[in-house]
């Protein structure tokens, strides 16, 4: 106990909102190892934002339990990374910090949410770090710099101090330079937390190995259909041939629920995220409201200027999508939809073992470019579709288009974590 | 015109521990803001785990008044911002609450029983509590007290089939005490019991009247609603449909403006919580002996009438203090302790529990043995009540005899007394020769008071008569 690392590496990329510059760290099997952990998960005694200015300030009395966790690995925790605010966005720019740089290419986005996690694994300063996935947040960034992060099963991670966007669908999960160093970190977070409601009670993961031949892989025509970039298409089917190569079976299949995929996420996700951010008052934590005016004015003034505009957008768009008289054709609708993915996947995982297509439809975006949300919000529809069923998905670097870096996704059944970071592995080290 | 009630109930069920988290809900004689922790306080990432107990104990209220419990049920968000409200969220439960149906037997007005169904009980935390400060414009301030925020509720829904504000208090009162035969209740905490009201005159529109804080008040509220909307159907003004406060103090309906009532909750299925699927554990949930058995008993164990049984079972306490002092005497313990002893604590706003059980023992053994007057075995008791109040250790009935001489007199000794009161009442004694009704009560009168109330007055009738008959 009580060794210190001491991180004063310079953060090129923004990748980080708060840095440890002297970090404890403990025994165990991160012992040593610098880990980042994104800014929405709540860690005692350091500021935790959602690189929001509503939470500037904020220091959580308490640890997520993957903190906790973190901790008793020995884990040397380095600093709070750079997000979107509140996880809402697909490029970190929308951080009340500023925002991150992609290291892969310093003019472009590194994908978000995650993306200060991914910037600082990609350029080295950490190992490995933690991030979250709402829809894609973990994946999406992962591909865009070049790393590998897994979005676990829905309730294998618990939530716990994970500082709530759309509860139905998110998880904290791993990222890292190798899907080795993915699995390690994976296997210290993952478990049952009889704090978390959801929290699934299951064996502790399996010891890595790389493993791929034989297994039936999916490839649905919808993972290559209209906005997915041909270059970015044509770097994935390779990699699948690859996955063939190393003895896997590749199924062709088709996912028709996809259509109402990317309705269905954001319906749900802007619904919940409107109310689980009507707590930012300013009553009893982040930044006081002049309470000089009635409670009802100063509640309206700190949300309105403590919020920035795509959180204020999915507020409003969620509130009205749970608003009596629309409840029935939004809200209900994106449920039914939602169903119809997860039957989807169930009928397809009945022939195949796991599912593979790209992450992302293009590659990382320069910066500045997604002005217009409805485009950024049309580059989640390879993602959203793991998490409205709670499946477990994972992107792994696969080659380049444009000379920047494509991920892999990997979607497998739930609870399968470990055989979607075995074909991972395989795939990785049949790469080099 | 036909006056047409249905009632919420809200009550707090006395888990040790508060709805979602860990925190004790027995927070009564500590500082603001002591029984909290991240979750109760909506601290950011936070997650809620349902307290089983309390699933229970709704459970077991929900068996005991005849509910159905479908196989699934779940919680809800219902969103909007209040001070008191740390998530900007109470998780309740929506259109599938825990349990369905239901019924009550109710006294009805002629003495017998009304069956008054019941709508649905459902889960829900309760809020914090603001507490106001300051006056003036610019002085007033309000603070926030979270200690409450968490505690678990049962809300309780009627059909509209209460038809006045005495059978509305009298449903509470049964209520109530099924609650606390129940044990999932404390009557004795304040707010534990909070009432909403939906009154309409037959043919007109409904009003809500929220906030009646206290059972107690229900009564009056309901009795000053009726009478506001009876005015104003004569007075041909217009009823509107409408959400009223009722003002304790002033015991007041007044409008709620309705710009504060125009919430659009926006419910949906709590994500953070799993379903509830809770209906095979009802079969399991013992229930105690209910109010309504037990008074079945009374009669039958104890031969006492059917009015006192319903008044003593009527309150957990009161049965549990009458079982203890009645095997001996039961046909002096019902009437004394359900028609005396019961008045005399309405009137000193004390609970049962306070009186001495040797003492109130003692002293309905004086009045079995005849030793006293009912007259002076009230004294005793009123002496002894206050003796308790004022903290005073309570004399024995026997001590309080002696000291203030108030043995009964019998026989002999007071045929004196009487000789010389008609000695000194010849008008009267010349009426009631003459047949005059109402003299004979005057003479006993004279001698009760002569005799401080010692005497008995059925004796003292018959020693009159027998003077005068000489
Ligand atoms: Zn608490």
């Amino acid at each position: 106990m009580g060794s210190r690392y001491s991180f004063d590496n310079p953060d090129p990329h923004n990748a980080f909102i708060t840095i440890c510059r002297e970090a404890e760290y403990g025994e165990g099997p991160l012992s040593g190892i610098p880990v980042a952990v994104k800014d929405n998960i709540s860690t005692a005694g350091i500021e935790t934002t959602c690189g929001s200015n509503i939470l500037k300030g904020y220091i959580p009395p308490y640890d997520a339990h993957v903190i906790t966790h973190l901790r008793s690995a020995g884990a040397a925790i380095v600093g709070k990374t750079n997000m979107d605010e509140f996880g809402m966005g697909t490029t970190t720019e929308s951080s009340a910090f500023g925002p991150t740089l992609n290291p892969a290419d310093p003019t472009r986005a590194p994908g978000g949410s995650s993306g200060g996690s991914a910037a600082a694994v990609a350029s080295g300063m950490v190992q490995m770090a933690l991030g979250t996935d709402t829809g894609g947040s973990i994946r999406c960034p992962a591909s865009f710099c070049g790393i590998v992060g897994l979005k676990p099963t829905y309730g294998r991670v618990s939530r716990y101090g994970l500082i709530a966007y759309a509860n139905s669908m998110e998880q904290i999960g791993p990222l890292a330079g190798n899907v080795r160093d993915c699995a390690l970190l994976y296997s210290v977070i993952a478990g049952y937390d009889p704090r978390d409601g959801t929290s699934l009670d299951l064996p502790a993961p399996a010891p890595l190995k790389a493993e791929i031949a034989g297994k039936r892989i999916g490839v649905p025509a919808e993972f290559f259909g209209e906005g997915v970039d041909p270059a970015v298409a044509k770097t994935v089917q390779s990699g699948i041939d690859r996955l063939e190569g190393l003895g896997a079976e590749i199924i062709s299949c088709s996912m028709p629920s996809m259509q109402y995929a990317l309705a269905a996420y954001y319906v749900t996700s802007m619904s919940e995220a409107s109310s689980n951010l009507g707590r930012y008052d300013g009553v009893r934590y982040g930044t006081a409201p002049d309470f000089v005016r009635s409670w009802h004015d100063a509640y309206s003034h700190i949300r309105k200027s403590g919020f920035g505009e795509e959180v204020r957008r999915r507020i409003l768009l969620g509130s009205f999508a749970l608003s009596a008289g629309y409840q029935g054709k939004y809200y209900a609708k994106a449920q039914a939809a939602r169903q119809m993915v997860r039957n989807d996947f169930a009928r397809l995982f009945e022939t195949v073992d796991m599912l593979a297509g790209p992450t992302m439809p293009c590659v990382a975006l320069p910066l500045g470019e997604t002005s217009d949300p409805l485009s950024m919000y049309l580059a989640d529809i390879l993602t959203v579709p793991a998490n409205l069923a709670g499946v477990p998905a994972i992107s792994v670097p696969c080659g380049t288009a444009h000379n920047l870096p494509v991920g892999l996704q990997l979607i497998g059944k739930h609870r399968s974590e470990d055989e979607i970071l075995s074909a991972a592995l395989a795939f990785e080290e049949g790469s080099v | 015109m036909t006056v047409i009630i249905g009632l919420e109930i809200h009550c707090q069920l006395n888990t040790k521990t508060k709805l979602f988290c860990g925190c004790s809900t027995d927070y009564r004689d500590d500082g603001p803001n002591t029984h909290v922790c991240p979750i109760c306080l909506g601290l950011p990432g936070t997650l809620p785990v349902t307290n089983k107990q309390a699933v229970l104990y709704a459970l077991k209220v929900a068996k005991a008044l005849h509910c159905k419990v479908p196989a699934f049920s779940e919680f809800a968000r219902k969103n909007y911002f209040y001070p008191d409200l740390p998530k900007a969220f109470q998780i309740t439960q929506y259109d599938k609450p825990l349990a369905l149906g239901g019924y009550i037997d109710n006294e009805a007005e002629n003495g017998g029983e009304k069956r008054v169904e019941l709508t649905r009980i459902h889960m829900e935390e309760d809020p914090g509590r603001l507490v106001h400060k300051g006056s003036g414009d610019r002085g007033r301030y309000t603070l926030v007290d979270y200690n409450r925020s968490g505690v678990p509720l049962i809300e309780i829904v009627t059909e509209p089939q209460l038809s006045s504000p005495k059978e509305a208090r009298r449903f509470l009162n049964k209520l109530r005490a099924t609650l606390e035969y129940l044990g999932i209740y404390d009557s004795e905490r304040e707010g534990s019991l909070r009432v909403d009201a939906n009154i309409s005159i037959k043919g007109y529109e409904r009003v809500e009247v929220k906030n009646i804080t206290s059972y107690k008040g229900v009564e009056k509220a309901l009795t000053f609603e009726i009478t506001r909307q009876k005015g104003m159907i004569r007075r041909n003004a217009q009823i509107v449909r409408e959400t009223r406060h009722y003002q304790e103090a002033r015991g007041v309906t007044t409008s709620a403006r309705s710009k504060e009532m125009e919430h659009d909750y926006r419910y949906f299925p709590e994500p953070d919580l799993a379903p509830l699927e809770v209906s095979s554990w009802v079969d399991e949930i013992p229930l105690p002996e209910l109010p309504d058995a037990r008074r079945d008993r009374f009669v039958q164990q104890y031969g006492i009438s059917q009015n006192h049984a319903r008044t003593l079972t009527g309150d957990l306490k009161l049965a549990e203090f009458f079982e203890e002092i009645a095997s001996d005497m039961p046909e002096i313990a019902a009437p004394w302790t359900a028609d005396i002893l019961l008045g005399e604590l309405n009137y000193r706003d004390m609970p049962v529990t306070k009186v001495p059980v040797p003492h109130y023992g003692a002293l309905l053994l004086e009045v079995k043995k005849g030793s006293v007057t009912d007259t002076s075995a009230v004294e005793i008791l009123r002496l002894i009540l206050n003796q308790v109040m004022e903290g005073q250790q309570p004399e024995m009935p026997g001590e309080i005899i002696a000291r203030l001489g108030l043995s009964k007199e019998k026989g002999d000794s007071i045929v004196d007394t009487v000789a010389s009161v008609l000695r000194e009442n010849e008008a009267a004694v010349a009426d009631h020769r003459a047949g005059k009704a109402g003299a004979i009560n005057f003479l006993v009168g004279q001698v009760m008071k002569a005799t401080r109330g010692r005497a008995d007055p059925k004796e003292i009738a018959k020693i009159i008569a027998d003077l005068l008959k000489e």
